[in-house]
């Protein structure tokens, strides 16, 4: 177990920056998500760290010493790939004990750890199969198994669940956890979908175009996004934006105004208006707060809810309705946030002003 | 387990109705097939005729006899000949089996300055014909004394740059992810080599050591040129001198070429069995 710091850490391909200047602390025991779209250098960054690919500038700590110059097995670091990459002419058994490829341990004490670790991950009955005989998430039980195996000072994970259907990714979401609550190994877990960062992070990393746009819990992400990137990426529907307009300490939407703005920190002017889907509730009555009226454009009944399209002035929104509330396509309705769920950007430089 | 992938395949196979393309697709077949193995049935016909039919051109003899494989059995010379060819053939197979792996496999996998360079120089060799070679093989053979050695017989086909390009393109298939994976776990590139990236591509080994062990096992015009002791003849060349020292004796001869198909018969029943590709993708996502 161990501290990993990445100091001003860069990544150039050529001409091309694929990581620029990265600064993070990951804390000995944390669970590190770095999220962010396709491309936008997670990939690299994990793999700096594991010692797979050059750092073109910048210091890599593991544990408090400079790791920079050192192959991938000096590191102890554990990774576990996309495609699993379990040995296909190997069995379950062998590809666990190939962690242990290394390891001074005898060879009762090996076979010991292999059942151990087996037993963990329920591979106790399959340790003589091979590859091809196992479903996807039993093949990606190996991976983790070779990973486990050694007791490496962190796991890292690159997109570990991306080739899962969804009923398994959220099982193995879960066993994922559990088990670094039960290791207390630092993990470094890469991926593109925001939920798996929301549901095991301690701390999530978001990144854009080679750079780090903001760290921070899940919570802290959710209710603070400092721009609209991380604001419409974190959460699920996507966060709503309608335009406006701040002066004289009124907020002016398309149909819709709201007094009393704290005129202090917003300097005014044109603004982005974010609003989350379940904060945006269809209401026949008026309700406190802003109110608008929208065109309903489809309607997609979840049972517990029904999410409503809407048309307001142009911007497409996504309001929330009761379950059993269907409102009909075409119909014209009225949604309602209070001001407290309320997010306001800058129009132009789309960075956060704060909330209301 | 294992025999749950198979049906669908296979009806969908036998079902497939016969339509008037693949009449003529089989009927190309059956001609290229008769065509190959004709000369191969007078083979061995000829090798059961005595010495009077060999010239009675019927395809089943009047006469069949094992008399010419006694005789050429208990011929020393014979074996010493079909020793000597397995000898040449087992040792350059596996030569190539290790070279040509090892360098296509560094071509495919690792980034070097030079390296189009040198995949470019390897290819290159495939351009010049062997019968231009032969004069340099025999210069440089003769200033280093492996005139009539084994060692002047296999030289040249130690490695080839058919092999290391066959090779390389099946290793450029072997994702990286299983020799990064490796990697962490802390094996050394050599063994990173050995032992994941080899056994991923033995359909392709299987190819390319049957194609060397049957190159070379048929070879004739370099073995011949290279030796000159009768001890070191291989069977090809063995098998000719039969031809011309004595009155041609062609059931004797052919007996010999019968005998000879035997080893590359095995090596290729052995062999093929590898050749099944998609061992390879079980290992990856689902
Ligand atoms: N080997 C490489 N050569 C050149 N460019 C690369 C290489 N690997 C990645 N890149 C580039 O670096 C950027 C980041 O890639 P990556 O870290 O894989 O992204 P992510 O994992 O976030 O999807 C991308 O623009 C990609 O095209
Ligand atoms: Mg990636």
């Amino acid at each position: 177990m161990a501290r990993i710091e990445l100091n001003g850490l860069t990544k150039k391909y050529g001409q091309v920056l694929a990581v620029q200047s990265i600064d993070l602390a990951i804390d000995d025991g944390e669970f590190v998500v770095f999220v962010g779209p396709s491309g936008c250098g997670k990939s690299t960054t994990l793999r700096m760290i594991a010692g797979l690919e050059d750092i073109s500038n910048g210091v890599l700590r593991i544990a408090g010493e400079t790791v920079n110059q050192r192959e991938p097995k000096q590191r102890n670091v554990a990774m576990v790939f996309q495609n699993y990459a379990i040995y296909p002419h190997m069995t379950v058994g062998r590809n666990i004990g190939f962690g242990l490829y290394t390891s001074k341990l005898s060879k009762a004490e090996k076979q010991e750890r292999i059942l151990e670790t087996a037993r963990i991950l329920g591979l106790e009955d399959l340790l003589d199969r091979r590859p091809a005989a196992l479903s996807g998430g039993q093949r990606q039980r190996v991976a983790i198994g070779r990973a486990m195996v050694r007791d490496p000072v962190a796991f890292l994970f690159d997109e570990p669940l991306s080739n899962l259907d969804a009923q398994l990714r959220s099982a193995m979401r879960i066993e994922i956890k559990r088990l670094h609550q039960r290791l207390g190994t630092t993990v470094v877990y890469v991926t593109h979908d925001q939920v798996e960062a929301m549901t095991m992070a301690d701390r999530i990393v978001v990144m854009r175009d080679g750079r780090i746009l903001q760290v921070g819990t899940p919570v802290e992400l959710y209710e603070n996004p400092v721009d609209v990137f991380t604001a419409r990426f974190i959460g699920s529907p996507a966060m709503n934006l309608v335009p406006g307009r701040i002066e004289d300490g009124v907020l002016a939407l398309p149909g819709a105004k709201l007094s009393g703005i704290d005129a202090s920190e917003m300097s005014g002017g044109d603004v982005l208006v974010g609003v989350r889907p379940h904060d945006l509730v269809i209401s026949d009555g008026g309700g406190d707060g802003l109110a608008v009226s929208g065109l309903v454009t489809a309607a997609e009944p979840l049972g517990s809810e029904t999410l409503v399209h809407l048309d307001i002035a142009g911007t497409e929104a996504i309001a929330t309705a009761p379950g059993r509330v269907i409102p009909a396509v075409g119909s014209t309705v009225k949604a309602v946030a209070a001001p407290s769920s309320l997010y306001l950007f800058d129009a132009k430089t789309e960075r956060a002003l704060g909330r209301l | 387990m294992s025999t749950m992938a198979v049906p669908t395949t296979e009806l969908a196979a036998n079902r497939r109705d016969i339509r008037p393309g693949r009449i003529i697709t089989w009927t190309l077949l059956l001609i290229g097939g008769v065509l190959m193995v004709t000369p191969l049935l007078y083979m061995f016909s000829t090798s059961l005729k005595s010495a009077g039919q060999v010239y009675d051109l019927r395809l089943i003899p009047a006469q069949p006899t094992l008399d010419n494989y006694i005789e050429v059995l208990s011929d020393g010379r014979f074996l010493r000949w079909f020793v000597n060819s397995t000898l040449v053939a087992a040792a350059v197979t596996l030569s190539n089996v290790f070279f040509d792996s090892l360098v296509g496999y560094t071509l495919a996998k690792f980034k070097f300055r030079g390296r189009y360079f040198i995949f470019l120089a390897i290819l290159s060799t495939l351009m010049i014909p062997t019968e231009m070679l032969v004069i340099p093989w025999y210069l440089m053979s003769s200033q280093l004394g492996w005139l009539d050695t084994y060692w002047g017989i296999m030289f040249p086909g130690m490695m080839t740059a058919f092999g290391t390009f066959l090779m390389k393109q099946f290793f450029e298939t072997v994702p990286d992810d299983f020799l990064e994976a490796a990697r962490v776990d802390g094996l050394n590139e050599f063994t990173i080599w050995w032992k994941i990236a080899m056994p991923m591509v033995t359909p392709a080994i299987s190819a390319l050591a049957i194609f060397t062990f049957l190159g070379n096992w048929t070879a004739f015009f370099w073995p011949l040129i290279v030796t000159t002791s009768r001890e070191l003849y291989t069977l090809p060349v063995g098998l000719s001198s039969f031809a011309v020292e004595q009155s041609i004796q062609w059931e004797m001869i052919m007996t010999g070429a019968a005998l000879a198909t035997i080893p590359t018969l095995i090596v290729f029943l052995v062999l093929q069995r590898y050749i099944v590709r998609g061992v390879m993708l079980a290992g990856l996502k689902g």
